[in-house]
């Protein structure tokens, strides 16, 4: 089991770094020297070698790469060209935007997923299980800026009930997070629903309910533990997904969060920044996964006792 | 108390499904005597398991009970209500099912799943149930009973799995206990282990209901046996008369080929055609299409259960009383 888990970390952690060295390299592909970009159109050549020299744009690229690494882990990731500040600090406050939004979010997808998901279940084929479902469909398949245009028209501008964008205060997170856990609470409504389902054919329910358990008792005693094993997995790699930074979501509803810097990055050719926030999202992602892959290690024990 | 820990009358149950009414248990009407293990005998599909879910309350949607009555212990249990039911299940009325492995919960310990059917039924500590519980390990021959208690299903075998099934269904000592096939997935060895594990709960004063489609396991145990056929009893007797003198001819054709299993003919000895499909059951006798006795009274009218000579012998033959020529 520890050998398990920290064989995996190790994968893990190099999976990393080949994300960290894909970023690097694609960055140093784009054309144009970035000391160039960041003096202005109007510096003169030896201005632009001097900053080349400083900024270590001269030498080899993995030897820059291994620098950049050094540093990352010192916690240092370089200093904006476009804002001038370090962008570990910008990443920092940007991210505790992004995680307000993704506790939001999940918090509120979650439970009207796994409620709704259940509900449907217990009464499968009734008009609660078909009005969910249809819901849950359109959870899914729609997009989020266009539930994000919906949520700003209607909520927003017709009803004035929440502010459009912006979040001067808690309240205008409210509508982003409405968006962002649309899709995962419909995806997850779904999947408790047919694990569920498939859960309450099994033998063991069966045998609950010959012990003289009631329907709630067999529900959440024995069907729902099991059936949130698969869902826990999908509830994780969800989680990181919105907290690796929500572009789209941040971007409509102007949320100073990590997406939103990447973009503002990419906008500005800062590659200090660009490099910073894409690193970040790619470790979130990552460690999303191997927080999914413990949860399951540690909640299903026949997993358990394999490894 | 009544001298039948179980009774059961005309009991009819039946799956609604798109293609009409599956009649998979068709008048049916049996006794389980107190402290007897009371057999029921058959091929698969016939009815056995539907039966026994019945009388449990547990028969699936779109399956319902149609007709009949069902007492335990005297008190007549069709028409409680649900929570009534769920009060006497695992508490006075247990059952165990067939492949005990799929029939305990996988992520729960099962020194957990024992205690829980204890204080489902009785106000007791933890404590006390855990104490219980290894008392009631001990009883089924669980060797190192704490030890076990915590282990997951997946860490036992099959036979300490469904040692583990009958602690359950056996901690609030109840009145009856329903065994659906319950050495079917066990190799024969842990098979004689459970069934002389019956046989000792029995002395102690349970009634049992065994179900199997082995006339061998049946043999060994059981002291009345029905034999069931496409949904129907065609045939009970006492377990010696029954292998003496079977009367029916889907008895002696079961018979038959479960000898000629044993002995190693050359042959096997099978019986011809199908079971009846049970959608549309042959207006007369089940059997008739298979049977070589066959006449035209038993493809009109379903036979009624005749008494044959020897006491509680009883068979749905229009020829039961016929001396063999
Ligand atoms: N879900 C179902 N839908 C329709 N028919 C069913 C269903 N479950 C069982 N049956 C019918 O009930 C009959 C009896 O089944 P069962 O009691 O399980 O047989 P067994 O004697 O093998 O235990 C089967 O032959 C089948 O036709
Ligand atoms: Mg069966």
């Amino acid at each position: 089991m520890v050998r398990n888990a920290l064989q995996r970390l190790l994968q893990s952690v190099l999976v990393l770094l080949g994300a960290a060295l894909l970023v690097f390299l694609m960055l140093r592909i784009i054309p144009g020297n970035p000391a160039a970009v960041l003096m202005g159109e109007h510096a003169d050549a030896t201005v632009i070698k001097r900053m080349t020299e400083e900024l270590g744009l001269d030498q080899p690229v993995l030897v820059q790469f291994f620098r950049y690494i050094a540093d990352a882990l010192r916690g240092d990731f370089g200093t904006s060209f476009s804002l001038g500040k370090p962008v570990s600090e910008l990443m920092a406050s940007a991210f505790v935007n992004t995680l307000i939004l993704a506790l939001f979010a999940s918090a509120y997808a979650w439970i009207l997923g796994i409620i709704s998901g259940v509900i449907a279940a217990v009464k499968k084929n009734s008009l609660p299980d078909r009005l969910f479902m249809g819901a849950s469909l359109l959870g899914v398949s729609m997009p989020v800026f266009m539930a994000a245009m919906l949520l700003q028209f209607f909520l927003g501008y017709q009803l004035k009930w929440l502010p459009i964008a912006g979040t001067s205060d808690w309240t205008g997170f409210i509508l982003p997070a409405i968006a962002l856990g649309w899709n995962s609470a419909g995806s997850v409504a779904r999947l408790v629903r047919s694990t569920l389902l498939e859960i309450l054919e099994e033998d063991y329910i069966d045998t609950a309910r010959a012990k003289g358990r009631g329907q709630m008792g067999v529900l959440m005693v024995h069907a729902l533990r099991n059936a949130m094993l698969p869902v826990i997995t999908m509830m994780a790699i969800q989680l990181s997904g919105m907290l690796s930074g929500a572009v789209i979501t941040e971007t409509v509803f102007s949320v100073n969060g990590i997406g939103r810097l990447a973009v503002q990055a990419i906008s500005s050719r800062d590659i200090p920044l660009l490099q910073g926030t894409v690193l970040f999202s790619a470790a979130i992602v990552i460690i999303g996964n191997y927080v999914a892959d413990s949860l399951y290690n540690v909640l299903d024990p026949r997993i358990r006792k394999e490894a | 108390m009544a001298d039948n820990t179980l009774e059961i009358r005309n009991l009819n149950t039946s799956f609604f499904t798109q293609h009409g009414e599956v009649r998979a248990v068709n008048d049916v009407s049996l006794d389980v005597r107190r402290a007897q293990i009371t057999g029921i005998v058959g091929e698969s599909g016939c009815g056995k398991s539907m039966t026994a879910r019945s009388v449990m309350g547990l028969v699936r949607y779109p399956g319902r009970i149609v007709s009949g009555r069902i007492r335990l212990d005297g008190k007549e249990i069709t028409g409680l209500s649900k929570k009534e039911m769920c009060s006497l299940r695992g508490n006075e009325l247990s059952m165990i099912f067939q492949e005990p492995m799929s029939s305990l919960n996988p992520v729960m310990k099962v020194g957990k799943q024992v205690e829980e059917t204890l204080r489902i039924h009785q106000h007791v500590t933890k404590e006390e149930a855990a104490r219980r519980t290894e008392e009631i390990f001990r009883e089924v021959g669980i060797s190192d009973a704490r030890s076990r208690m915590a282990c997951y299903p997946h860490q036992l075998s099959g036979g300490l799995r469904q040692r583990v099934m009958i602690a359950m269904a056996m901690i609030c000592k109840p009145k009856l206990l329903i065994a659906d096939e319950p050495t079917t997935a066990l190799d024969v060895t842990v098979e004689a282990q459970i069934l002389s594990l019956m046989k000792r709960l029995c002395e102690g004063g349970t009634s049992i209901l065994l179900i199997s489609h082995n006339l061998g396991v049946i043999a060994q145990v059981c002291d009345y046996v029905y034999v069931m056929y496409a949904g129907r009893i065609v045939e009970q007797a006492d377990t010696c008369t029954l292998f003496d003198h079977p009367v029916h001819p889907y008895t002696r054709a079961l018979l038959g080929a479960a000898s000629s299993l044993r002995s190693g003919a050359a042959r096997l000895e099978t019986i011809p055609g199908g079971v009846p499909n049970l959608l549309h059951l042959p207006s007369g006798c089940s059997f008739s299409p298979r049977c070589e006795k066959c006449a035209r009274q038993c493809q009109n009218e379903v036979p009624q259960m005749l008494p044959v000579s020897g006491e509680g012998h009883l068979a749905r033959c229009y020829f039961a009383n016929v001396p063999e020529e």
